[in-house]
């Protein structure tokens, strides 16, 4: 039943519309967190578009390059968005059988997702402002502490499935329903929705909304950038943030993944309506906590990663 | 003689030639005479190497070069893939070092040049000795013309001396227990090679004990946690090039030890001494890339990092002898072919990253990330490799360094069933270890490349700098290219890296496979690394069109002062530093290291500060609560024994009477 998407053509058509629609989605999502959030704290909001907004004026606006940079600084909004496209390209988010299913696995789309963080911070230390260095550290450290998570709870997901790449985890997982509800399942859940909320800086890590603060990771790091350079930083943010809810989405509720090219827009609804739902889950639970100070975080990951662990060794007894 | 033979026999002649001709050559020609013949030693090791890699077998036995035993010379696949690393590096170490010392730069000492060619001899005839005798002199030959080299600046730097004293001392200790450990094995065995090892059936007492003694003497070369005091010491303050040497090829010797007692000689053995295997190289792992993360001197944060790789190289061995206890074949040599791989790369990337830093000290005398900053515009090449270096490091895609730890994590993620308890508990641990390594080392060299070539000038040092001479560059970049070549063709080394695997374990061929992508045998996952470049250079080319379409103006740069939130322009001094850049780490590891911290403050009236000193020391803890007792035992022991010395001449020759009244006593008693 899966015949159909096997064939190249039809992956590439799939894989392109994966890229598509992440990138158009991508700030709508941002918007629609926003706006949930304004609603919740009794604003009227923007507007789901706002971010979109945001970006033709960005985009439209002249680049500055600050005095002191080198071709760090220009190269990384690219390299940062280019890696978030990869990564779109190969996850399964529409389709289980992606043009790049084969070539990258999960731990590749780790390692692509971890490279466009390391571009970044190291654009931040190349403008040799102190926010920039901060933010770079900061940034840096977190990430340090949640690749353990994230790699034990592929372990807890693929020790079963024999395999690493996405299609084929994201097909065992589709051809066997109970498996998504089994423990092992659950705690990696768990798991990664903190490493989501880590990596792509909302809270209780960081806080989206502020500048200026000095608890602040992300944003630090994108202080020196303007017009096209902002715009495309900005781009990357939400579509990483898109990628690993997606992500999330499709590892542990596949229904409704495309197995034919005439079930993609079937999938197409369902992913908009998987990553709004997870999206606006996070947005409420954004109202509802404060900001972690930064050397407690660990504390939060650590508990992300007693999650995994226990994820992992469960697989391996519950087999 | 067939290739290997001549190959072998080329570095020994070119070996005497360059030391004979850095003895009596003037000292404006000489680095250029004995650089170009360590060069041709790397490169004949090189070339015998790939071709015992390749399934090219040799056998020699010279029983006139030594007495009693002879030197027995066998070069298999497995030592070959030894020899080939150490040859390569040699080779582009060399020639960097004859760049490096042209124009009065660098140590031109009679005695350096002339040991140099012979440290790299020694290099190749380590892993190509077929018997226990002759490893033990190649090893000791090995350990005393390393300790020449790292003792050339000992006039210079104080420093220099004080580490030789520990590298003298650790690697002589390693050399006893290697000793202890051959000979009792070569005495049950009933023969010095070692094919007579491996036909011998010991008891499993004594095999432990055999493997025990190799693991301290082989592990500590490699720089294993806890023996690994002298190695981010010695290294560091060796002259460039022959630090490349010694963390990117002499280290690898530890690794080949351990593998050819334990897995070859041995035959394999109990689960519990690779689990022994495995806890110390994640020890190693983990300890040496927190270190690392934390050293502010770039040769000294490289030379932690060697410690970190050895450490996820052992953890390899481990887990494939773990497997090989459990009869799980395919896994195991999955493991081994990681391990062997990332052994491979690690002497890429490392030798990028010295030689570079080389670099860095020569154009600007010093190696302290604090004072650095800036380089990237006045050494664009070297910053240039240094970034591609710290990519393979960072065990990021698409760098060589991902490559086998892909690998690793393979091996690791597709546990067998039933292999009891202790595997399900160890291996997802184990997982966490790599990754948490993996990425403290992102950390670790963003700082290096963002705080030291990135950012500002943080003195006028790095203002001054110049770019090296073509020579340097392109030795480096040869390295960086081979590093290339390993990023993107991996597959290219699955043919002999299959078997090394085969020969080690008596596993079926066709371990790592693949053309474009890399197949793994018993296992689903697939990677392709030249893919994943392409994707990505097709996805900046993409974002770059897109991003002119959508500017509707042709976007002209515009050149304007940092803004820094409005408070600008700072100044140099306000940059995070590489202490500041790892000081959240640190406190998050605050218990592990056991940092010291004094704050100094003067103040100018009780609510103005005039002055503030924040001083921070981060001694190594293992050796403090490990050694340090040891250090004033001895220390205390000697003193007392003065007192048996008081300088009369009576009392000595009395020593002597008696002393061998009482052997000749012992020698009647015992039967």
């Amino acid at each position: 039943m899966t015949d159909s998407l096997q064939d190249p053509v039809t992956a590439v058509v799939a894989s392109l519309a994966q890229v598509a629609v992440v990138v158009l989605v991508a700030p709508l999502l941002v918007g629609l967190m926003r706006q949930v959030r304004a609603r919740m704290e009794g604003r009227v909001g923007a507007g789901v578009w706002q971010p979109w907004r945001d970006l033709r004026k960005l985009f439209r606006r002249q680049p500055v390059t600050p005095v002191g940079t080198t071709w760090a600084f220009r190269a990384a909004p690219l390299l940062l968005v280019a890696t978030a496209l990869v990564v779109a390209a190969t996850i399964p988010l529409l389709t289980t059988h992606t043009v790049l299913d084969r070539v990258a696995d999960l731990f590749a789309v780790v390692g692509l997702l971890t490279l466009g963080t390391v571009v970044l911070a190291l654009a931040a230390l190349n403008t040799g402002t102190a926010f920039g260095g901060m933010g770079a550290s900061r940034e840096v450290t977190v990430l340090a502490l949640v690749e353990p998570t994230i790699l034990v709870a592929v372990f807890a997901l693929s020790a079963r499935v024999g395999s690493t790449n996405l299609g084929q985890l994201v097909d065992a997982a589709l051809h066997d329903p109970l498996r998504v509800v089994s423990p092992a399942s659950l705690l990696a859940a768990a798991a990664l929705l903190v490493v989501t909320v880590a990596e792509t800086g909302r809270l209780p890590v960081d806080n989206p909304a502020t500048h200026l603060e000095l608890t602040m990771l992300h944003e630090a790091m994108v202080l020196e950038y303007s017009g096209v350079d902002l715009g495309l930083v900005e781009l990357a943010a939400s579509m990483r943030l898109t990628l690993l809810l997606g992500l999330v989405a499709s590892l542990f509720t596949p229904w409704g993944i495309a197995t034919s090219l005439a079930g993609l827009p079937l999938a197409l609804v369902a992913f908009t309506a998987k990553v709004a739902v997870l999206a606006a889950a996070l947005a409420a639970a954004e109202v509802l906590l404060a900001k972690l100070r930064l050397f407690r975080v660990p504390e939060l990951l650590a508990g992300s990663f007693v999650l995994a662990l226990l994820a992992a060794t469960t697989s391996f007894f519950l087999a | 003689m067939n290739i290997l033979g001549w190959g072998l026999t080329a570095a020994v002649a070119l070996a005497g030639l360059g030391t004979l001709a850095a003895l009596v050559a003037p000292e404006r020609v000489r680095p250029m005479l004995a650089g170009a013949a360590t060069a041709g030693v790397g490169g004949a090791g090189l070339a015998a190497g790939v071709a015992a890699v390749a399934g090219v077998g040799y056998h020699a036995r010279l029983p006139w070069l030594l007495p009693l035993f002879g030197v027995e010379l066998v070069l298999d696949p497995l030592g070959g893939l030894f020899v080939a690393v150490a040859g390569g590096v040699s080779l582009v170490a060399a020639v960097y070092g004859i760049g490096y010392a042209a124009r009065g730069h660098g140590n031109q000492s009679r005695s350096t040049q002339a040991v140099l060619p012979l440290f790299v001899l020694t290099l190749l005839l380590v892993p190509a000795a077929g018997s226990v005798s002759t490893l033990l002199v190649t090893w000791e030959l090995m350990a005393l013309t390393s300790l020449v080299l790292v003792l050339t600046d000992h006039r210079a730097r104080p420093r220099v001396t004080h580490a030789g004293l520990w590298y003298a001392v650790m690697t002589h200790l390693g050399f006893v227990a290697i000793l202890a450990g051959l000979v009792a094995f070569a005495a049950a065995a009933g023969g010095d090679t070692f094919e007579a090892l491996r036909a011998a059936r010991l008891s499993p007492a004594l095999a432990a004990v055999v493997f025990g003694a190799a693991l301290v003497g082989f592990g500590s070369k490699a720089g294993l946690v806890p023996l690994h005091v002298w190695l981010p010491r010695a290294h560091p303050e060796a002259p460039s090039q022959v630090s490349a040497m010694l963390s990117a090829a002499m280290v690898n010797l530890g690794v080949y030890g351990v593998v050819r007692v334990g897995l070859d000689l041995l035959g394999g053995g109990p689960a519990g001494w690779w689990l022994v295997v495995l806890g110390l190289g994640a020890a190693s792992a983990l300890y040496g890339i927190l270190h690392a993360a934390m050293a502010s001197d770039l040769k000294r944060l490289l030379a932690y990092s060697t410690v970190e790789n050895m450490g996820l190289v052992f953890l390899a061995v481990g887990v494939a002898g773990l497997f090989h206890a459990h009869g799980e074949e395919r896994l195991a040599a999955v493991a081994l072919a990681a391990g062997l791989l990332h052994v491979v790369n690690h002497a890429g990337f490392k030798t990028v990253l010295f030689l570079t830093a080389g670099s860095v000290l020569r154009a600007t005398g010093g190696r302290d990330l604090n004072a650095l900053g800036g380089l990237s515009r006045r050494m664009p090449v070297t910053t240039g490799l240094f970034a591609f270096g710290a990519l393979g490091a960072m065990a990021l895609p698409p760098g060589n360094g991902f490559v086998s730890e892909w690998l690793l994590l393979q091996s690791l993620v597709h546990p067998p069933a039933g292999t009891g308890v202790v595997t399900a508990v160890v291996l997802p641990l184990a997982v966490a270890v790599v990754a948490l390594t993996a990425g403290l080392a992102m950390a670790t060299f963003v700082k290096a490349l963002g705080v030291g070539f990135f950012a500002r000038p943080r003195s006028h040092v790095p203002e001054r700098a110049v770019e090296s001479p073509p020579l340097m560059l392109a030795a480096v970049g040869v390295a960086a290219a081979a590093c290339a070549g390993l990023a993107v063709a991996p597959t290219a080394l699955g043919p002999a890296l299959s078997r090394v695997t085969g020969d080690t374990l008596d596993v079926a061929p066709a371990v790592v496979g693949g053309a474009l992508t890399v197949r793994l045998a018993g296992i689903a996952s697939t990677i392709s690394p030249v893919l994943i470049l392409v994707a990505l250079v097709a996805a900046v080319a993409l974002t770059a069109l897109l991003a002119q379409v959508v500017a509707r103006r042709p976007a002209r740069r515009r050149d304007a002062p940092l803004w820094d939130c409005g408070a600008g322009p700072p100044t140099p001094r306000m940059q995070y530093t590489a202490t500041s850049f790892a000081e959240p780490l640190q406190r998050v590891f605050a218990d592990v290291l056991a940092p010291e911290t004094t704050v100094d403050t003067q103040h100018a009236s009780p609510y103005l500060l005039a002055r503030m000193r924040y001083q921070r020391r981060l001694p190594d803890r293992i050796e403090y609560w490990l050694y340090r007792p040891v250090l004033v035992a001895v220390n205390a022991l000697s003193r007392s024994a003065r007192a048996l010395a008081n300088g009369s001449v009576h009392r000595y020759l009395a020593y002597g009477f008696f002393g061998s009244i009482a052997l000749l006593v012992a020698l009647v008693v015992i039967p």
